[in-house]
């Protein structure tokens, strides 16, 4: 296999049909198939009848699609709300994260200050610690912001996760690289930070801001424990925390709807993903490798 | 390097002769300069103090007392939480399903992501396509498809029961059984971290300079040799790299347990991660959680420094 890479042109050599590439395309249809399963499932489950869900052996797609489900699994709970929490919180804590990894990364890289370095190091050492460990101390926090309670509330969602080091360490990579000469041109030229910052810097990586908006709006969108914990009532729950009280593990549940309800979760990332696919699996590599 | 040469510009420009005292004009410069550096890094800091680095000080302090998180008074306990932790089964069976799940996900990840790498590094057509497939799990929600699989794994009428009938297998009864929770969450666990291990291993490959296989062939290696000599010792930062990586994302892993199986049964799947969450929010013992959290923590920090010491800087390409 190794010895196929090395030979032959990197796509679509063509060489007519070959015993090694009939296996390859064989090994790569089942790989697909065998990671496809769990949607493929939640897309034929969604349209099958309880009757059709139920029976042994199963059926792979339903005999005719029941489109209901998904109108049951939408007044099943209040997914409206669930949509417009799971929104809410994407939306806002992808701008306030956003917004912090961007300043972070211009102040580190342009502006003057003794002890940047130390700084850098305080933020990275964020990445140290686990979101898992924080949950306890942080819900005692919120539980009194000078005489108020921030539990089931939608700061109180929101804010813990307001820092970032993962996306400020990624952004400050992109900005060294900058040609400078570009920009201690607008420097001379007069140009404020503000104003550099956002006509020239942010266009200038614009790659590597969208693709960490990209990965920070996709980690908001899933988040599951700290929304379980901060919220207390059905109102404030996202989608993802919402989605699991529908599983009812004694009780015969409705999986028609709840795969229905599941789609309603999953379908807004697959389409993101297809849409921006490249960028996420170079941003993803870029993350990981230029360490 | 940036810090130097922004500096000489800036030097160059203060020096211009204007109306106003060279001194007086740097100063006024600088201190505009830190103020907004301040402004800029000032909130970030602020929720990092506020929400990471506090609670670490609070879990310390809160693991030496006793609570329920409500009642006004936290009782000082000493190391009795400690003490607790070490000679309890649970704990310790906490501590054990936490090695078997993470040896398991990094075993069963690294693995089966190195060969549909080297599958997808092959010159075939749609490979593209089967990397976005293949990658896509790990964009997902871990609570959703937990749900999905939930479904699968059904002993009654699931998707898996039925391929298992085509063997002539009978279906255990997975997520009920205390044998198979483990194996269930496991296969998940695999299923959603596998595309990105797959993806940075192709980069990997990717960047391994095709001369050093052509200098090795001409040294008369076979493929698996070359293999051997070769990909394996030039992939070996990487195999580091997603190592660290999934123990790390293994530890933090709760959404698939706490919607798969809540821990049990009998708690066969309960790792730290979910130990720490039942003790506070279910069993309503702050103390005994804050320790069980400082223990994850040392363990996760222990990790973390093993990478920066052995790993630092290996992996660079591009």
């Amino acid at each position: 296999m190794v010895e196929v890479s090395v030979l032959a042109a990197p796509r679509g050599a063509g060489r007519g049909i070959s015993w090694p590439r009939v296996a390859g395309y064989a090994a790569m249809a089942l790989a697909v198939i065998v990671v496809g399963m769990p949607l493929f499932w939640m897309l034929s489950g969604s349209l099958k009848t309880t009757q059709e869900v139920f029976s042994f052996p199963p059926a792979w797609l339903p005999a005719s699609p029941r489109w209901s489900n998904y109108a049951d699994a939408w007044q099943a709970a209040p997914f409206g709300r669930f949509y417009v929490n799971s929104l809410i919180i994407m939306i806002a804590g992808t701008a306030i994260k956003m917004a912090n990894a961007i300043c972070t990364a211009y102040a580190l890289v342009f502006l003057r200050f003794p002890g940047k370095n130390l700084i850098f190091l305080v933020i990275l050492a964020g990445l140290m610690v686990p979101e898992q460990v924080t949950i306890l101390p942080n819900y005692v926090t919120l539980s009194d912001v000078f005489g108020q309670s921030w539990i089931n509330t939608y700061q109180g969602i929101i804010l813990p996760g307001a820092a970032i080091a993962f996306g400020t360490f990624l952004l400050r990579q992109t900005f060294r690289g900058l040609p400078r000469e570009v920009i201690e041109a607008a420097k001379l030229d007069g140009c404020n930070h503000l104003r550099l910052l956002w006509d020239m810097v942010i266009p200038m990586s614009r790659a590597s801001v969208v693709t960490v908006t990209l990965l920070v709006a996709v980690s908001k969108w899933n988040e599951y424990l700290w929304p379980l914990v901060i919220t207390t009532t059905e109102q404030m729950r996202p989608l993802t925390v919402g989605l699991t009280y529908l599983v009812n593990r004694e009780s015969n549940t409705q999986w028609g709807q709840v795969m229905a309800a599941t789609v309603f979760v999953i379908v807004p990332l697959l389409i993101v993903f297809a849409f921006a696919q490249k960028l996420v699996i170079e941003g993803v590599t870029a993350g990981a490798t230029k360490g | 390097m940036q810090g130097r040469a922004s500096l000489a510009t800036h030097a160059t420009v203060d020096a211009a002769p204007h109306a106003l005292p060279a001194i007086t004009r740097r100063r006024a410069f600088w201190r505009t300069e830190w103020f907004l550096f301040v402004l800029f890094v000032a909130p970030n800091l602020f929720f990092f103090s506020v929400f990471s680095f506090w609670p670490i000080i609070y879990s310390a302090w809160l693991s030496f007392h006793r609570w329920d998180l409500i009642a006004p008074v936290k009782q000082y306990v000493g190391i009795e939480n400690y003490r607790y932790l070490l000679y309890d089964d649970v704990f310790h069976k906490v501590l054990l399903n936490t090695l078997t799940y993470t040896i398991g996900a990094v075993g069963g990840t690294l693995l089966l992501g190195l060969l549909l790498a080297l599958l997808l590094n092959q010159p075939l057509r749609w490979r593209d396509g089967a990397r976005a497939v293949i990658f896509a799990p790990s964009l997902l929600s871990g609570a959703a498809i937990s749900v999905v699989w939930i479904y699968m794994f059904d002993p009654r009428f699931g998707v898996i029961a039925r391929l298992l009938s085509f063997a002539h297998l009978s279906s255990p009864t997975w997520l009920t059984d205390p044998d198979w929770a483990m194996p269930a969450v496991l296969i998940v666990s695999i299923w959603k971290d596998l595309g990105f291990a797959t993806v940075i291993f192709l980069a990997g490959l990717q960047a391994i300079p095709r001369d050093l296989y052509e200098a090795a062939k001409i040294d008369g290696a076979g493929a698996w040799w070359r293999f051997r000599s070769v990909t394996i010792p030039m992939l070996s930062p990487i195999v580091f790299f997603l190592g660290v990586t999934t123990i790390l994302n293994t530890f933090q892993s709760f959404d698939i347990i706490q919607v798969m199986t809540k821990g049990g049964p009998v708690d066969a799947t309960n790792t730290l991660i979910y130990y720490v969450y039942q003790e506070g929010f279910v069993a309503f013992n702050a103390g005994r959680s804050s320790a069980a959290s400082l223990v994850l923590f040392a363990i996760m920090l222990g990790v973390t420094l093993l990478q920066v010491r052995y790993g630092e800087r290996k992996v660079h390409y591009g």
